[in-house]
């Protein structure tokens, strides 16, 4: 495969076939890109955390940790318009509609008849900028993920080198259109594969459902060799319109040799409904930003993430569920655990602005360790400006508990199975509301993967 | 026939401190034997310490179960060998249900699937399902137990009869039963040891660890120790119950020169 670069001459190739719009916005992506410094672990509050958090010397490892990382030695996939000769057969379970994206590269989408009549709009992005620019337009890096992501307050204002990086060079992803009411029951799903070292993954994820419509999509992210390096550098933006309701699950299985940084960012309008979950087992690092903007009287979301890492893994999530209008709902539960030497930060915030009365925010942070050199961060936040307002926010870490392992031994199950058991007890919340079985099967075989092995 | 639980000459201490300081003592299945003695006399270690629990030292002495020394295995060994300890104390499992981590225990006590494993090694679900559903109704358990989560939640009297249905499941060859009575009112005790009793057979051993005799008006003993000061001081029938109750310890620790 042919590699490319981040550099402007290859920005050019790419976008070369592309709207002028969107040339512009991808040169005004690269100048921020160029003008942000690398982030700094000392300097930058948001990134103090995505780094080693034990040693004594702490500043000296944290700086090593993320200065191993170079945007450089990765590289995005050129574009040429070849379509994989292997047949990727993923229809074995129940879906409306299959995309599948290698390197990069799309390979594969198959929509049901069920879509095509209804007018649902799947296809990969770079499809999508022919046949649907208006959309891509109105949506695409501007009104959720942005150069410029800034609270809505207005006081605080982020750039991120990586989002504009993003901006810059996005290649792969997609765009799922659901038009106004019209219902989807069964799943959509996606597979994003990285197979080659040094690839850099740059997959944009665009979920728009129009007022009254309901959709289900599950997203898989996996590398499919054990220990092929690379970089994904994503972002994810959907829309839920007016009384829609929404269900994405998003699973990240990249390998361990795979730096991974991302910002999702969802908007509820009014009286909409957003489930939204994240399972993370892959990564050597993981920063993501991910939050939910309650737009609209009523919208309601449910955040529900699950993590397990284990060797050097590391992850860092910032989540942030920001209530803008009255009687909106959020509720947010993250569990993780961490096995070997893996480390997790989580940082949540619950952003009640002056417009949001009566609203009713939960966020809760659960953490399980397996091993002593496990470690957890665990910072859960309230910003509250607004009146009757319910909110409870609450984290815990805590290694795994001798006496279940004891209890669960006494009955006959070797250590592993009750180690096995006491996870997925721990999981079990989380699992519990997840409306769909097969995405239960699916997280539970990960889990049971990523216990067995060392 | 031979011993099947053996104890010989056990010393067990907890962070360096000796508790059970040569205790002798022997249990064959179809035998219900009860060791009584008042807090601190080491019974709780002993039941913790029989069934390998990492915190309880075993410093010297011998424990043979059915011909096997077992001081040396892990306690899923233990248990697979056909030794039970019902807890004083059940640890709750939040998230697991019990009809879950019920099918998972049994299935690793008996190896493997009793009418053609599945090929994971689980008793097959339905055979699972029937016998627990059975259990159950002869204990008199309510059939939402099964679904619970694992001693979340429960109550004094519902931890100690999920204990009891988990024996009933895991048909041990030997059974002890540390303090099962412990926080239980009148009615629950009765419970409890109904259903118990209800077990006892010719293929299940029980030691019944108590410092209270409320538990055996239910399940009679046909041998009864007294341990003070982690030893076993005395033994006898039923007759020796008598004694506790109109007298206490307190002769008993004189006799054998022991301080409160």
């Amino acid at each position: 495969m042919q590699k490319g670069d981040f550099s402007k001459e290859f920005l050019q190739k790419i976008a070369a076939t592309e709207p002028r719009w969107m040339r512009e916005k991808r040169l005004e992506a690269y100048a921020l890109y160029e003008s942000l410094p690398m982030p700094h672990t000392t300097k930058d509050d948001v990134w103090r955390r995505t780094v080693d958090m034990r040693t004594q010397d702490y500043w000296r490892r944290t700086r090593r940790h993320l200065r191993s990382f170079a945007v450089d030695r990765y590289h995005p996939s050129v574009p040429n318009g070849a379509v994989s000769s292997e047949d990727v057969d993923y229809s074995e379970s129940e879906t409306a509609g299959v995309l599948v994206q290698v390197d990069g590269e799309h390979q594969h989408t198959s929509d049901s008849e069920i879509l095509k009549e209804k007018g649902v709009y799947f296809a990969d992005l770079h499809t999508a900028l022919r046949e649907q620019p208006e959309l891509l337009r109105a949506y695409f890096m501007n009104k959720a993920v942005t150069l410029e992501t800034a609270l809505k307050s207005g006081n605080i204002a982020q750039q991120n080198k990586f989002d504009a990086l993003h901006g810059a060079f996005w290649r792969g992803g997609y765009l799922l259109h659901v038009p106004k009411g019209v219902r989807v029951e069964v799943p959509l799903r996606v597979y994003i594969r990285m197979s080659e070292a040094e690839q850099a993954d740059l997959s944009h994820t665009l979920i728009i459902a129009e007022e009254g419509s309901q959709v289900v999509v599950l997203e898989d992210n996996l590398s499919t060799t054990p220990d092929a390096s690379g970089f994904h550098s994503g972002a994810v933006e959907i829309f839920a319109g007016q009384n829609a309701n929404v269900t994405y699950v998003q699973v990240q299985r990249w390998n361990r040799h795979v730096w991974n940084f991302a910002s999702h960012r969802a908007m509820v309008a009014r009286d909409a409904q957003l489930c939204w979950v994240t399972a993370t087992f892959g990564g050597r690092l993981n920063k993501i930003n991910q939050a939910v903007v309650l737009e609209g009287a009523g919208g309601n979301a449910k955040m529900l993430g699950l993590a397990f890492t284990d060797a050097r893994q590391h992850l860092d999530v910032s989540t942030a569920q920001e209530h803008v209008s009255p009687h909106t709902f959020s509720d947010l539960l993250y569990r993780t655990v961490l096995k070997d030497r893996a480390q997790s930060a989580w940082g949540g915030n619950i952003y009640v602005y002056p417009s949001a009365n009566h609203t009713d925010a939960y966020q809760k942070n659960d953490n399980l360790l397996l091993s002593e050199r496990a470690h957890a961060d665990t910072l859960p936040g309230l910003e509250i400006q607004a009146h009757e307002v319910r909110c409870t926010h609450g984290a815990t870490a805590g290694k795994i508990d001798a006496e279940q392992v004891f209890y669960l031994m006494s009955r006959g199950l070797p250590y592993t199975e009750a180690e096995k058991l006491i996870v997925e007890g721990f999981f079990e919340p989380v699992m519990e509301r997840i409306p769909l079985e097969s995405v239960r099967e699916e997280l539970g075989t990960s889990i049971t993967r990523k216990l067995v092995t060392s | 026939m031979s011993n099947v639980l053996g104890i010989k000459n056990l010393h067990i201490s907890v962070q360096g401190k000796p508790i059970i300081k040569g205790l002798n003592l022997s249990v064959q299945q179809g035998e219900i034997h009860a060791l009584m003695g008042p807090n601190g006399s080491g019974k709780s270690t002993l039941a913790k310490g029989l069934m390998g629990h990492p915190l309880y030292e075993v410093d010297s002495g011998e424990v043979i179960f059915d011909g096997v020394d077992v001081l040396e295995l892990e306690p899923n060994e233990r248990a697979k060998l056909g030794l039970f300890l019902a807890f004083q104390y059940p640890t709750a499992i939040p998230g697991v249900s019990l009809a879950n981590f019920l099918r998972l225990a049994v299935s690793a006590v008996r190896g493997k699937g009793v009418n053609g494993s599945e090929k994971d090694g689980l008793i097959p679900m339905r055979e699972f399902r029937r016998e627990l559903r059975e259990k159950m109704q002869q204990l008199g358990v309510d059939d939402s137990f099964a679904r619970r989560y694992l001693n979340d939640g429960f109550s004094g009297g519902e931890m100690k009869r999920a204990e009891i249905l988990q024996l009933a499941m895991l048909e041990p060859k030997i059974a002890i039963l540390d303090e099962t009575d412990s926080g239980l009112d009148i009615d629950a005790v009765r419970i409890v040891g109904e259903s118990v009793s209800q077990l006892i057979g010719p293929d299940l051993g029980v030691l019944i660890i108590t410092h209270y005799p409320r538990l055996l008006d239910y399940i009679r003993p046909q041998f009864v120790h007294i341990l003070l000061d982690g030893r076993v001081v005395e033994s006898g029938g039923w007759e020796l119950t008598q004694v506790l109750e109109a007298e206490g310890y307190d002769p008993i620790r004189e006799k054998h020169g022991i301080d409160e």
